[in-house]
């Protein structure tokens, strides 16, 4: 902005600052603050920088004009409106399940939603013991021992149960850390999962080995014999497909070779599954997944909010944040961040992750969802999802030259081979209002007919009609 | 409110076999499905058995046990806690955006997909950079995505042999911690008296080990780096690269542009600059931009325009990407909150939220002075945030920094960031935003004058604060040995 004479920039003068830039001064305000300062004008305080380096008024010509909360909402609508679609059978990590108004109701009370990282814990009760009651929940869920206070979203949390495998194990065999270390990665696990937390331990000296996949679509156990001796095992539960993994098997065989368990969960799958904690004669040893069923609107992928739980002895190995419950002076009961000690902002280049801000304000959501339903809510929401989707799969193998890909019990979610190109067929019922699934060819290019392939999902929230309405559009579609 | 809540759990509350019933349908039994039973769950999970009305009042009760920016000045530094708009949360509240599947064909997210070019655009413009990749999922992941890149164009050259970054001592954590991610080797160089790095220490440890530096501009040390343009050419002429961490970029936003200081790569906090809230830590929101040598490296999926049709490049269209970095695209909503807000500001409301803030910051800085508060670096302006010193305080009457602090929580104000950077003792690291109302900082005056007062009459007044709070100071170190993590029955 151009300053005029008296040294107030001319939209204070003239009452007419930036409205979008929500600023409260008044030119008395401006003046009076310049006074004290010893300043003649705003641009005086620049006065440090090189002259060179300053706005032009070429720098931002590309900018448009702001525009008051009204012309922005008006726009931000219309451009919503344009993605507004029909039924959304798409699920691979991301599924349509119904959210109680109470949750973002609350969650997104300014206290919550405007509040920093808690650092300063008496000012900040409100957050911690959410992140408390968030731990004990979702250890609840899984039968682990210890959980963190979130990740980004599902990927990056296996990147980072990763590295704490690695790190743990590196510690307890002493072994050289520029040895490379070796993680055998079920070809069922979520693809993008998969090449996220590779993209994030890649500099770290550590390779992904992949566990093919059976003529079933589980995990080839004489296949995961074959590969090269792992630091670690990741295997997901119901698996990408769907299908539902031998996990008492993977796990029992990890704890016979001394290699860690990682298994990749649906939290909600776990109101009716058996928790990773009990799978095999040992359990798991490192549980982590995305908690978007738990209340977390689609949204294009985010913020959603990745999740990781322990065992106790690998608790000091947790990224992020983890809330402990303590006491005051005078004996009253309270939550504060602890064990900072493994965080980047006190132990630096030596921390056990960069991270910092994750994603607490999902996490309020999460907890207020898990209390809303508890374990009958979330058993009953599951089994709806699994009734629905089954439902679907009737209705769609009853077309002539559709069935199901894999001959295995599944979860909610399920490969249908459609006969012809997927992406296609996909496009097509996108035109029609319906959102049909994922093609898988592009995921899965060496698995046979996958071209042909969309993975569906139906959860409780899809009706009676909206899933007998599939069946003749996909007819219809694959008319064409 | 001492008495609110009086250290009772959700948990704690409700009662067997009572839940939020209406919520959900019918009770479908598992029975009927095709389940192997060995894959089934024994015994239900341990949750909470409450209404919704036990759980609406519960979590509301723990909301007013918080500070926020909606309740109370925040003057946290280097975490610029500016309002957060309303409008900005209703824009990326709407049914279209909340419901899109992050894997939904093209043709039915136009709208979404324009909404994240426009932000591209936005960013490169705002920083003077090539282009922009917004899917880092806070600045923690967009430090490691530049860093990341960096590396990949020294492989791409072949150029092999460069293994050290090198950040200032006064450098945030995540700085140090995301280059070891990256497999690189540490080096920390010495911050000068005046603020700025010390010139002589970084040229003596650059060189062809030298991968890139990372800066903060204006620095933690609350001021300008005023000899920038030779911090780059330095770099540059080593054959490193000179990253840019976000984290003050409202001190500048719409005044300099980092792309003009020389930098090669930076990440952006939408969660500070862009006003989108911080949610109690998270969601943030760390979109990468870079020059033109580093394009091929930007992390995937990002947006492009063919005629008027938008549509994602990824890693089939970018075979030199460092990949993605998460399942989906990043923290979508918050991008949307970041463009929404940019869309009010335009092209003059950039300026003026980095002209405010400074204004604010040096106000404050003056009258804290006025008030006898030593500042860390005085003979230097405030960038959008100062360094008080209570080192003076700590040595007379034996109050530090973090007795300050509490005490200003019973005060009703939310304390500054304390005892970072390392290297100013007993500090305080104060940022206003342009956000706050002159009567809002006198006030603050008020207070940190009227605490410094009790220092010297009444030390442990001081010392033993907070008073006011649902708690009192918290036994840290019992929370560290006596690790209680969660909930246990009985």
């Amino acid at each position: 902005m151009d300053a005029t004479a008296s040294g107030v920039p001319a939209g204070v003068e003239s009452g007419e600052l930036p409205l979008g830039a929500f600023l409260p001064h008044t030119p008395a305000d401006v003046r009076a603050m310049l006074r004290v300062i010893g300043a003649d004008d705003i641009d005086q305080l620049f006065d440090e920088i090189d002259p060179s380096l300053k706005r032009k008024t070429e720098d931002f010509a590309a900018l448009a004009d702001g525009v008051d909360e009204m012309t922005m909402l008006a726009d931000m609508t219309a451009r919503a409106k344009r993605d507004e679609t029909g039924p959304c059978f798409l699920g691979a990590g991301c599924c349509d399940h119904h959210v109680p108004a109470a949750v973002w109701d609350i969650a997104t009370r300014g206290e919550f939603m405007t509040a920093y990282t808690p650092y300063q814990a008496e000012a900040s009760q409100g957050t911690l013991q959410v992140i408390y009651e968030f731990q004990s929940m979702m250890t609840a869920l899984t039968g682990m021992e210890v959980s963190n206070a979130s990740v980004y979203d599902g990927g990056s949390a296996l990147g980072e149960s990763v590295l704490m495998a690695v790190r743990a194990r590196r510690r307890r065999v002493a072994r050289d850390a520029s040895e490379t270390a070796r993680i055998a990665v079920a070809a069922s696990c979520h693809p993008l999962y998969r090449r996220a937390a590779a993209n994030i331990v890649g500099n770290q000296g550590i390779e992904f080995d992949e566990i093919p996949l059976g003529a079933d679509g589980r995990t080839d156990m004489e296949a995961l014999a074959k590969l090269p001796a792992p630091v670690a095992i990741v295997v997901q539960q119901p698996n990408f497909f769907g299908v539902l993994e031998p996990v008492d098997e993977i796990t029992n065989w990890g704890r016979d070779n001394d290699v860690l368990v990682i298994a990749v969960t649906n939290p909600l799958s776990l109101a009716v599954l058996k928790p990773p904690g009990a799978w095999g004669d040992a359990g798991a040893d490192i549980v982590c997944g995305d908690g978007q069923p738990l209340g977390i609107p689609m949204a294009s992928g985010g913020p959603s909010f990745g999740f990781i739980c322990t065992r106790q002895q690998h608790v000091r190995q947790l990224p992020g944040r983890i809330v402990g419950r303590t006491v005051d002076g005078e004996g009253n009961s309270g939550f504060t961040l602890t064990l900072q000690a493994r965080e980047q902002h006190i132990r630096r280049g030596k921390a056990t992750s960069n991270i910092c801000t994750n994603q607490g304000l999902l996490v309020t959501a999460a907890t207020i969802h898990m209390a809303m339903l508890g374990a009958e809510g979330l058993r009953r929401a599951a089994a709806e999802c699994c009734a629905n989707t089954r439902e679907l799969v009737r209705t769609l193998t009853a077309i002539d030259g559709v069935q199901a890909r894999f001959d295995a019990p599944f979860f909610h979610e399920c490969v249908v081979d459609v006969g012809r190109d997927a992406q296609g067929v996909a496009e097509d019922l996108a035109a029609d209002g319906i959102v049909a699934g994922l093609p898988l060819g592009p995921f899965y290019p060496h698995l046979p007919r996958s071209a042909n392939c969309l993975l569906v999902c139906a959860t409780e929230k899809r009706t009676g009609e909206e899933i007998a309405a599939f069946g003749p559009a996909l007819t219809k579609a694959l008319g064409r | 409110m001492k008495t609110m809540q009086s250290g009772q759990t959700i948990f704690d509350k409700g009662a067997t076999g009572r839940f939020a019933a209406a919520q959900q349908g019918p009770s479908s039994d598992m029975g009927a499905l095709d389940i192997p039973p060995d894959q089934l769950r024994g015994e239900p999970p341990a949750l909470p058995q409450v209404s919704e009305l036990e759980a609406v009042r519960h979590y509301t009760n723990l909301s007013r046990l918080n500070f926020a920016i909606d309740t109370q000045f925040y003057p946290l530094g280097s975490c610029t806690m500016k309002y957060n708009p309303r409008g900005a949360h209703h824009a990326a509240s709407l049914p279209g955006f909340l419901n899109r599947h992050p894997l939904a064909p093209e043709a039915v997210s136009q709208g979404f997909l324009s909404c994240l070019y426009e932000l591209q655009e936005f960013l490169k413009v705002a920083t003077g950079m090539a282009a922009v990749s917004l899917t880092p999922m806070a600045g923690a992941q967009g430090e490691f995505a530049g860093v990341a890149m960096i590396r990949a164009y020294h492989d791409a050259a072949g150029d092999t042999g460069r293994r050290e970054i090198i950040v200032p001592t006064a450098a945030h954590g995540t700085n140090p911690a995301t280059a070891t991610m990256c497999g690189y080797a540490v080096r920390e160089v010495a911050v000068g008296d005046d603020g700025d790095v010390d010139m002589a220490a970084l040229k003596a440890a650059v060189g062809e080990q030298t991968a890139g530096v990372m800066l903060t501009n204006p620095s933690t040390c609350g001021v300008f780096e005023r000899r920038i343009l030779e911090i780059a050419a330095t770099v540059h002429d080593a054959g490193g690269l000179l990253y840019y961490d976000g984290a003050n970029l409202n001190a500048i936003l719409g005044k300099v542009r980092p792309g003009d200081m020389g930098f090669d790569v930076l990440h952006l906090n939408l969660h500070k600059t862009f006003a989108t809230p911080h949610g109690g830590g998270g969601p943030g929101s760390g979109p990468v931009a870079v020059n033109e040598r580093l394009l091929p490296f930007l992390p995937v999926p990002y947006v492009a325009k063919r005629g008027e049709r938008f549509h994602w490049l990824t890693e089939a269209d970018c075979p030199q990407t460092i990949g993605r970095l998460s399942a989906f695209m990043g923290n979508a909503g918050i991008l949307l909150r970041a463009l929404a807000y940019a869309k009010m500001l335009g092209r003059e409301g950039i300026t003026a939220v980095g002209e405010l803030a400074t204004l604010n910051a040096n106000y404050l800085m003056a009258r804290l002075a006025e008030a006898g508060f030593q500042l860390a670096y005085p003979e230097r302006r405030a960038s959008h945030e100062f360094i008080v010193t209570l080192r003076t305080e700590a040595k007379s009457w034996g109050v530090t920094a973090m007795d300050f602090a509490k005490r200003l929580l019973d005060y009703g104000f939310h304390a500054p960031t304390t005892y970072f950077p390392l290297l100013v003792p007993e500090c305080f690291l104060i940022e206003p935003t342009e956000t706050e109302s002159k009567e809002e900082l006198d006030a603050f005056v008020d207070a940190m004058a009227s605490i410094r007062a009790e220092a010297e009459s009444d030390p442990e007044l001081v010392k033993t604060a907070p008073h006011n709070l649902p708690v009192g100071r918290l036994d840290d170190v019992r929370a560290a040995r006596e690790l209680d993590l969660r909930h246990t029955a009985g």
